[in-house]
């Protein structure tokens, strides 16, 4: 992940006012993947390949790459990178394009949940 | 969509399964309460892009569309290293009804939270749920032990059909909380059993 620069406190500047940036600027106002849909839940893993070349990548592409070295959900990336959903789906759309992450869909919305994963669940969380 | 893996190069690390579960309700009714309370919350912001204010279908250029942000509360619950559940509070304002569809896409099911001060606030919540077959329980928040109804009562005002589970609990105990999630996911389990007995 990119250094942070150091922050000056600034009057209007803080988590209430927003973003500074728009979000969609930083995908140059693309507002969806270049390919494919990108499951809220589905997992991404960086390939191998992502420790090279990557010269045209933005700090938020790097900064995806560096948080998915175990798979993490499409989800997960977007609270822990603070970026909107939309926008992380655009990035990884780049990313899978240039073969530098994996992306592992959730078994499709038709399939009934499998009974033994229920029951894991439920023997989960009274385990909790 | 079909594909389960869709690139090369197999990851050495196992891909979980991730199974998402919904908590509606109005406005005020608790579900970020719940939602912290069973799990490590975390917002999620979301950048939607709108079309026009008066819900025209617009495709012909990005200049008459706006972007509007949404935070949504998710929380993850780590059931084993290979199953997590996540939990996503709806947000509640009519006009962002177009997110719902998508958190209801695949989702394992839904808990709808009432506030028997205000029964009516939940009846979108339901009305969706139901049309979109997504199973639900309904799980009525007790802010106030005097003005407490049987699941009974609350089972008829809202019109339930016969078998969906209603729940009396206090969404700031975790435990009461994870009790309304266990009664989703059994009624879930007991919902797919008799479909495919009946199959």
């Amino acid at each position: 992940m990119p250094a942070q620069p150091p922050r000056v406190a600034h009057d209007w500047l803080d988590n209430d006012a927003g973003p500074v940036v728009r979000p969609y600027a930083m995908t140059q106002g693309r507002v969806a993947p270049e390919d494919g849909e990108f499951d809220l839940v589905a997992f991404v893993v960086a390939t191998a390949a992502g420790e090279v070349g990557a010269d045209r990548l933005q700090p938020e592409h790097h900064a995806i790459v560096a948080a998915s070295w175990e798979p993490i959900s499409v989800v997960e990336l977007a609270s822990a990178l603070d970026l909107s959903i939309g926008v992380v789906r655009v990035l990884l759309g780049d990313l899978r394009s240039a073969g530098l992450i994996s992306l592992y869909e959730p078994p499709a919305a038709s399939q009934p949940h499998d009974v033994d994963v229920l029951k894991a669940v439920v023997n989960g969380l009274r385990a909790l | 969509m079909d594909s389960v893996r869709s690139d090369r190069n197999g990851a050495s690390s196992r891909i979980p399964v991730a199974l998402k579960i919904l908590i509606a309700g109005g406005f005020g009714a608790g579900k970020t309460t719940m939602v912290g309370s069973v799990s490590e919350i975390r917002p999620l912001q979301t950048e939607e892009v709108l079309t026009g204010v008066d819900g025209a279908d617009d495709t012909g250029g990005v200049e008459g569309k706006t972007t509007t942000t949404v935070t949504m509360d998710f929380g993850r619950i780590t059931i084993t290293d290979d199953l997590q559940l996540y939990l996503f509070g709806t947000p509640g304002q009519d006009r962002f009804w177009f997110l719902w569809d998508e958190l209801s896409e695949g989702a394992l099911g839904a808990v709808v939270l009432a506030d028997t001060r205000r029964l009516a606030d939940c009846f979108p919540s339901i009305d969706y749920f139901e049309q979109r077959g997504t199973p639900f329980v309904v799980a009525v928040n007790c802010f106030d032990p005097d003005q407490r109804f049987g699941a009974e009562a609350v089972s008829r005002a809202l019109d339930l059909d016969a078998g969906v589970p209603v729940v009396l609990f206090d969404a700031r105990e975790p435990t009461g909380a994870r009790n309304v999630l266990i009664e989703l996911v059994e009624y879930v389990a007991r919902r797919q059993l008799t479909s495919a007995a009946s199959r």
